[in-house]
C-alpha cells in the first residue's frame, strides 16, 4: 500500500527525518511512535505532499499499481486515496458539521462549477449521494444530531471524530491519523480504539497512525515503527517494541 | 422531498415576480433622480456580490475590482455606441477600423463586457493567485492600476483620457408609452442582473463548489489535504468574480452614459469593499442590504459636501467630507463589530423581540 524508500527531509541544517525506510501492507494498522520532535509528523507531511522530501521516494498502490507520489501536490495525493487527519485539529471551523464532511466528498465530484449552478440532473444526483454519504458518516461517528452546529462549537473528542469522518469522506485507501487520541480520557481512548478497528473493516482501510498513548499503539497496531531524532531505531510487532532496549532508551534515557 | 422543492420553486418565483413588478412600478412613478439612485444600488448589488465571492467566500484579499469593472464598462460602451457617435468621440485620434463599425444590442454587449473581464481575470489570476494575503492585495491593486493606465494610453481604442461619451442609455420607452409617462432609465436591466447574480450566488454557495471555496477560506492546508485543488478553485472563483464585476461595470457605463479612466480609480474598489465589509464577508443577504443602504446614504449625505449653516457659523463647502464620514464608519465597524454589522444587529433586534 505504501512504500517509503530512503526518505530524508532537511530543513536548512536540521535533519528532521533521515534515510527512513518503511512499508505498509494492505489492511494493516501500523503505528509510528517516538519521543517529541522525533520527526513523526514530518513523515506524515512528506507522505501527504505538504513537503517534498530532500531525497528518497514514496510510492503508493491504491489499486495494485505502484504510483510514485514523491513531491506530488497534496490534492493529487488525496485523489489517489491517501488522506489524513491533523495533530492540531484542522477543521473548517466556521462551517456546519455536515458541511465539513460534505467537503470531503468534493474531490470525487465529476461535474463542473457551471453545472453546480445550473443544477443539471447529474449534478443533483451526485450532490444527493454526497449528502447521503455525509449523513451516513456522521451517524457512524455519532455526530448526526449535531450536524447543523458549527464545527468549532464541538468538544475536543467530537472534533477529532469529525476530522476522521471528513477524511473517510474522501474515499481513502490509506488513512493517516496524526495522534487521534491526543487529549482524550481513558474511556474516550478505549472507544476510539474500537472505532478505528470498526472503520478499518467497514471502509476497507489501511491505517498509519502516530500516537503517544501506548495503550492505543500496543492495542491496535499490527506493526510499529519507532523514530528517534529522525532515525528509525526499531521496527516490529508491539511485543518486540516493548522489549526493545533502544526504544526504552529513547523514551526513558540511560542511567 | 419533491413537494417542498416545488413549494420552494413557487415561493422563489413569487418573490422574483414581486420584485420585478416593484421595479416596474418604481420606474413609472418615481422621478429620474430617485430612479438613478435605485439603479445604482442595483448595480452595486452585482458589484458587491462579485467582490464578496472573491474576498468574502473564497478568502482572497483582492483589490483589483475597479480594473475589471473598467474592462467591462469599456467593452460594453464600445460595442453599443453607434458608429457615427464613435467618429465624434474619437476626434483626437481615429478609432481602430476594427471597432469603428462594431455594434451590437445592449444585452450582447453587456455579456461581452463580462466575458472580457472574465478573460482578463483569468489571465491575471493565473499568475497572481499563487500569492496570498497582503501580497495578493498589492498585486491585484497594481493590476487594476495598470489596466487604468493602459486605457489612458490606448488612445485609438479607448479614446484615452477623453473618455467615451454618448453611451446609449436604455430607457423604458415602450412601457412609458403605454402608461403615458416620460421615459426613464429602465431599471429592469440592472434589476434582472441583480436578481440573477443573487440567485447565482445562492446556488453556487449552496452547492459543492461553494462549500469547497469556503473550505479554502477556512483552512487552505486542510482543504488541499482533502483533495481540493486550491489553485483551480481560486482561479474559478476569481474568474467568475471578474465576470460579474465586468457586468457591473457595463451596467454602470450604460447608466452613466459617459465613462473615463478617472472613474475607475481605487476609490471605486473602496466603495465596493465598504459594502462588502459592512454587509459582512461571506454574506449574500448582508451584501444586498448594504449595497442599497450605502448607495442611498452616499446620496443622502451629499449635504455634508456643501456649505452648511450651523446657526452660529457657516462652514465653507467641503467636497469629499462625505467620503471621510464613510471611511470613519468603516473604521468604526471594523474596530467594534468586526464585520457583518447589519446582520448582527438584525439578529440581535429580532432576538430581543422573538424571546417573549
Amino acid at each position: 500500500m505504501l512504500k517509503i524508500n530512503n526518505i530524508t527531509m532537511k530543513f536548512g541544517g536540521v535533519v528532521a527525518v533521515s534515510e527512513l525506510q518503511a512499508h505498509i501492507d494492505k489492511g494493516e494498522i501500523v503505528g509510528l511512535i517516538g519521543p517529541n520532535g522525533a520527526g513523526k509528523t514530518t513523515v506524515f507531511n512528506v507522505v501527504t505532499g505538504v513537503y517534498a522530501p530532500t531525497s528518497g521516494t514514496i510510492q503508493v498502490s491504491p489499486d495494485d499499481k505502484l504510483v510514485d507520489i514523491t513531491g506530488m501536490r497534496p490534492d493529487k495525493i488525496a485523489k489517489l486515496g491517501v488522506c489524513r487527519t491533523f495533530q492540531n485539529i484542522r477543521l473548517f471551523k466556521d462551517l456546519p458539521v455536515e458541511d465539513n464532511v460534505f467537503i470531503g466528498n468534493h474531490l470525487r465530484l465529476k461535474e463542473g462549477m457551471l453545472s453546480s449552478i445550473i443544477r443539471t440532473p447529474s449534478y443533483v444526483k451526485s450532490e444527493k449521494e454526497m449528502v447521503e454519504k455525509s449523513h451516513y458518516l456522521l451517524e457512524k461517528v455519532g455526530l448526526y444530531e449535531l450536524r447543523k452546529e458549527k464545527a468549532f462549537s464541538l468538544p475536543y473528542g467530537q472534533q477529532r471524530r469529525l476530522e476522521i469522518a471528513r477524511a473517510i469522506a474522501t474515499d481513502p485507501k490509506l488513512l493517516l491519523l496524526d495522534e487521534p487520541a491526543a487529549g482524550m480520557n481513558p474511556q474516550e481512548t478505549k472507544d476510539l480504539m474500537g472505532f478505528i478497528r470498526e472503520i478499518k473493516d467497514e471502509f476497507d482501510l489501511t491505517i498509519f497512525l502516530i500516537e503517544h498513548h501506548m495503550e492505543v499503539v500496543m492495542g491496535i497496531c499490527d506493526r510499529i515503527y519507532v523514530l528517534d531524532h529522525g532515525v528509525l531505531i526499531a521496527e516490529g510487532n508491539p511485543y518486540d517494541i516493548q522489549n526493545n532496549e533502544k526504544v526504552i532508551e529513547a523514551y526513558l534515557g540511560v542511567e | 422531498m419533491k413537494k417542498t422543492n416545488n413549494k420552494n420553486l413557487i415561493k422563489q418565483a413569487i418573490i422574483i415576480v414581486v420584485l420585478l413588478v416593484g421595479l416596474l412600478l418604481m420606474n413609472l412613478f418615481m422621478d429620474s433622480y430617485q430612479i438613478r439612485i435605485i439603479n445604482l444600488s442595483l448595480i452595486y448589488i452585482v458589484l458587491g456580490l462579485s467582490m464578496n465571492l472573491i474576498n468574502g467566500f473564497t478568502g482572497l484579499f483582492s483589490l483589483g475590482h475597479a480594473g475589471f469593472m473598467a474592462i467591462g464598462a469599456y467593452t460594453t460602451a464600445l460595442l453599443t455606441i453607434p458608429p457615427d457617435l464613435k467618429v465624434v468621440n474619437f476626434y483626437m485620434k481615429p478609432i481602430v477600423p476594427f471597432l469603428a463599425d462594431l455594434n451590437m444590442p445592449f444585452v450582447l454587449a453587456l455579456i461581452m463586457g463580462g466575458l472580457m473581464a472574465a478573460l482578463f481575470g483569468f489571465l491575471i489570476g493565473a499568475p497572481v493567485l499563487k500569492l496570498t494575503d497582503d501580497y495578493l492585495a498589492i498585486a491585484t491593486l497594481g493590476f487594476s492600476e495598470i489596466i487604468r493606465v493602459v486605457i489612458i494610453n490606448l488612445q485609438s481604442v479607448t479614446n484615452g483620457a477623453l473618455g467615451l461619451k454618448g453611451i446609449p442609455q436604455i430607457r423604458n420607452v415602450f412601457i412609458a408609452e403605454i402608461f403615458n409617462v416620460k421615459p426613464q432609465i429602465n431599471l429592469l436591466w440592472a434589476g434582472v442582473s441583480a436578481i440573477i447574480t443573487v440567485y447565482l450566488m445562492i446556488r453556487l454557495m449552496d452547492g459543492s463548489y461553494g462549500k469547497a471555496l469556503k473550505a479554502i477560506r477556512e483552512d487552505e492546508i486542510a482543504a488541499r489535504s482533502m483533495g481540493i485543488n486550491l489553485f483551480k478553485h481560486k482561479v474559478m472563483s476569481f474568474t467568475l468574480g471578474s465576470f460579474l464585476a465586468g457586468i457591473g461595470g457595463g451596467l454602470l457605463a450604460v447608466s452613466l452614459g459617459t465613462i473615463d479612466p478617472t472613474l475607475f480609480k481605487f476609490a471605486l474598489t473602496f466603495n465596493i469593499l465598504l459594502i462588502v465589509v459592512l454587509g459582512g464577508m461571506g454574506s449574500i443577504k448582508g451584501t444586498v442590504f448594504a449595497a442599497i443602504v450605502v448607495t442611498i446614504a452616499m446620496e443622502g449625505l451629499r449635504f455634508l459636501d456643501q456649505s452648511m449653516d450651523l446657526g452660529f457659523l457657516v462652514t465653507p463647502p467641503l467636497p469629499g467630507l462625505r467620503m471621510v464620514v464613510f471611511s470613519l464608519i468603516l473604521m468604526m465597524v471594523i474596530i467594534f463589530k468586526k464585520d457583518n454589522i447589519f446582520l448582527t444587529t438584525y439578529t440581535k433586534v429580532r432576538g430581543r423581540y422573538a424571546k417573549n
